[in-house]
């Protein structure tokens, strides 16, 4: 047993580090939360990897991946957590991608994969329906062959940062009759600019604008969007989400976010001492910190499975459970250690341009903000409930 | 990075591993137990044959390994519930003489240690004392080239099947000073030395040890006068890491128990096994015990680094497997319904090492603490 990174390794990531040093658009960080950034600052990294070849470092060499082994992907995720940077958005990278490259014909990959790497085309996800959550199977947006197109009606919901999408991918059910809900849904590609398709946004309890319903009426879509074949959707669908959870971990993104937590706890003061010399409060951060050790060492066990050929199965139903565990606990714990700060909402202030709000300490601007975006965590993804129901029927195997 | 075994410890799983299986079954055990000895020195001998006493020790002391072994034998010892004394002399005593002893004390005492003449206690804990490793009123007063020690030290683990303690005895300062602890190698039949024995509610057997003017020569004392704490604190940091292993064994055994029972326990009319809420649990023991398996691995593999760290990953490690061990005990009881409470059951077993385990070395509260002090700020 060796947790030493080998010194190839440690050279590959001294090379990450200097590109990030040297690439990274140094405005983009600065600049608030994520929701609240134009589509060209959340694409910015992502153009820069695409000309790199970084930007899809997962994807077989064949399709512009970068063959790195999953340490080397590892390092590259903690590197950039260490900077913040805004990642390539995962719909069109750890998403279609791989449902494209594996399940789709070679017209649909030579059409679709060089915008994906580039990030020159924005892809959103329709998955979710008002009644189909949890249980997507029971979805009920349909597609209706007509000729050489199909027709689509239905309204999805939850759509992430759709208001910003030129292609999405659609789950909808092209056999009503199936003996199982299951056998009857087909995965197509759709032109989000395509007549009868409207986006409206929903506001969220943490103010922001990240999510939409997407309402289709008679949206007609050419059937050579269909991947794969009709009614094997549910297959592609269970593929991608597979792929979703691997990586949702998070564990570099909250280490960085338990020293900040750190930091704040020591400016913030009780009873004349700094807070995190309370015991109580420290006992949270030191709580929090080792269920984090435990989660990287479990993920880097997971990492050295996979190394060995063991490919991402149900442990990362695990990493995810226990990540957003953690996600969720130290947004509460920030919220906690800013105290009178965490109440004035932020964009309650005028506007004039500037990031100079008139009130409080600056990390205490987007505590409440955060807190409250980051309980999707455990609902997103496939929730933390059918998480364990996954646990119970693949490795327990009841 | 890799987490896989070399074949040297493969072998040493193989070996412990096919012992516990054959010769340490559910009935066994309670056989052995109930009687008067408590253990079986036979088996103790089997171990010393077949080099599992060896393996956590360096090739200068007549070993082979070093904590990853310990870890892998603590494992399987856990698996089995096993109640032999390897932690208290193998793993602390052994541990103290090697980081800290003489040339001539690790020849004799380690290679008594080995070859299983030799068993030790590791009487460190005082009736007063909680998990303060210096907080000693056991003295030893130098007296011309001797010291003589008085004292009392608590639950000593092992200690009815000892031949030997390792003792912790303040030679100066105040009675919780850092520096003035003196670590020493006391026969158990030397003169002044008596014990109190008794069964613990876990399975094994301990002893009140009292000294009462007992004379040691100076060859006794391990490492410097005066400056033992540090060679103790690694010493139990150790021990720590190789009871979160047990732990971890006893976990796993808990986890598969409680899953086949549940398959099998019907209750309206169906295997509870079939109802979410239970799926639920098991799920999260699972969870529990992956992580736990995580921090095990991490605080063996910090044992050797240097003092911050390796207290730091230890006490991580203690605190959640600690908290795991009381959820996988207490869900594999409320799984196990009525049938949890039975003595007949292995279940309960488990549960009962598991709820002593939190505490061995250490509790949660303790390690929480020491890990604060070494992050915080």
């Amino acid at each position: 047993m060796n947790l030493e990174f080998s010194e190839e390794e440690k050279a590959f990531r001294a090379e990450v580090r200097e590109f990030i040093e040297n690439n990274y658009p140094q405005d983009i960080g600065t600049r608030g939360v994520q929701d609240e950034m134009s589509r060209e600052d959340l694409l910015a990294w992502h153009k820069i990897l695409g000309k790199k070849g970084w930007s899809t470092p997962a994807w077989p060499t064949e399709y512009g991946g970068t063959g790195w082994t999953p340490t080397q992907r590892y390092i590259w995720g903690e590197e950039n957590a260490r900077k913040n940077t805004v990642m390539p958005l995962p719909f069109g990278v750890s998403m279609v991608g791989p449902v494209i490259y594996t399940f789709g014909n070679e017209e649909q990959k030579a059409e679709h994969l060089p915008g994906i790497r580039s990030g020159d085309v924005w892809w959103c996800q329709g998955y979710s329906e008002p009644g189909a959550g949890s249980d997507l199977a029971s979805l009920k947006t349909t597609a209706v062959r007509d000729g050489d197109d199909y027709i689509l009606n239905g309204q999805k919901t939850w759509t992430t940062l759709a208001q910003h999408a030129d292609w999405g991918f659609f789950l909808c059910r092209t056999d009503p009759d199936a003996p199982k809900p299951q056998m009857g849904i087909s995965f197509i590609l759709v032109d989000m600019k395509t007549p009868g398709i409207e986006v409206r946004p929903i506001k969220l309890i943490d103010g922001g604008h990240e999510v939409n319903e997407v309402w289709l009426t008679d949206v007609r879509v050419p059937a050579t969007n269909l991947i794969g074949e009709e009614n094997k959707g549910w297959t592609y669908a269970k593929f991608l989400l597979a792929h979703e959870r691997s990586g949702i971990a998070g564990v570099a993104r909250s280490k960085r976010g338990v020293e900040q937590l750190k930091e704040i706890a020591a400016g913030e003061m009780l009873d004349g001492k700094p807070l995190i010399e309370d015991m109580g409060f420290a006992t949270k951060i030191s709580q929090l910190e080792i269920d984090l050790s435990a989660l990287e060492i479990t993920e880097l066990r997971t990492l050295a499975g996979e190394q060995a050929g063991k490919g991402p199965g149900p442990e990362s139903s695990l990493l995810k459970v226990k990540g957003t565990e953690i996600q969720q606990r130290l947004t509460e714990l920030t919220l906690e250690a800013v105290g009178h700060y965490g109440t004035p909402d932020f964009r309650s202030f005028p506007d004039d341009g500037s990031n100079d709000f008139p009130i409080g300490p600056d990390y205490a601007h987007h505590a409440a903000p955060t807190y409250f975006n980051m309980r999707k965590t455990s609902i997103y993804g496939g929730s933390n409930e059918i998480q364990r129901n996954i646990i119970t029927k693949m490795i327990l195997g009841l | 990075m890799d987490f896989d075994f070399t074949d040297e410890q493969n072998m040493v799983r193989d070996g412990i591993s096919r012992l516990i299986r054959e010769q340490y079954d559910f009935d066994t055990r309670r056989g052995v137990i109930a009687s008067d000895s408590g253990w079986r020195p036979e088996l103790w001998a089997q171990l010393a044959e077949l080099g599992m006493l060896a393996a956590p020790f360096s090739e200068e002391d007549g070993g082979f390994g070093g904590a990853t072994e310990a870890m892998i034998i603590m494992e399987e010892f856990g698996k089995g519930l096993a109640v032999e004394p390897f932690i208290p002399s193998v793993v602390c005593a052994g541990g103290a003489l090697k980081h800290g002893g003489s040339s001539a004390q690790r020849e004799e005492y380690i290679g008594g240690i080995i070859s299983g003449e030799m068993v030790f206690a590791f009487a460190y804990a005082e009736p007063r004392g909680r998990y303060d490793l210096a907080n000693l009123e056991t003295t030893a007063k130098a007296d011309g080239g001797d010291y003589v020690i008085n004292g009392h030290k608590a639950v000593v683990i092992g200690a009815p099947w000892a031949t030997h303690f390792v003792v912790t005895a303040r030679t100066s300062g105040g009675q919780t000073d850092k520096d003035g602890v003196s670590v020493f190698v006391v026969a158990k039949d030397a003169q002044g030395v008596s014990t109190r024995d008794y069964a613990t509610v876990d399975g094994r057997r301990a002893s009140e040890v009292y000294f009462e003017n007992v004379k040691v020569s100076g060859d006794a004392l391990i490492g410097d006068a005066d400056n033992g704490l540090p060679l103790i604190e690694k010493v139990v940091d150790e021990a720590t890491a190789a009871v979160c292993a047990e732990a971890v064994g006893a976990m796993k055994v808990t986890n598969e128990t409680t899953l086949d029972y549940s398959r099998q326990r019907k209750q309206f009319g169906t295997p509870i096994g079939s109802f979410q809420v239970l799926q639920h649990r098991m799920a999260d023991m699972l969870m529990e015990y992956e992580q736990s398996v995580s921090m095990c691995y991490l605080a063996t593999i910090k044992l050797d680094e240097d003092d911050a760290t390796r207290k730091k990953n230890v006490s991580a490690a203690k605190v959640r497997i600690g908290q795991a061990a009381r959820f996988i005990g207490q869900s594999a009881i409320q799984t196990h319904g009525g049938m949890g409470m039975t003595d007949e059951l292995a279940v309960g077993s488990y549960f009962k090492r598991l709820s002593i385990i939190e505490g061995e070395f250490g509790s949660v509260d303790h390690h929480m603490r020491r890990h604060i002090a070494l992050t915080a700020g």
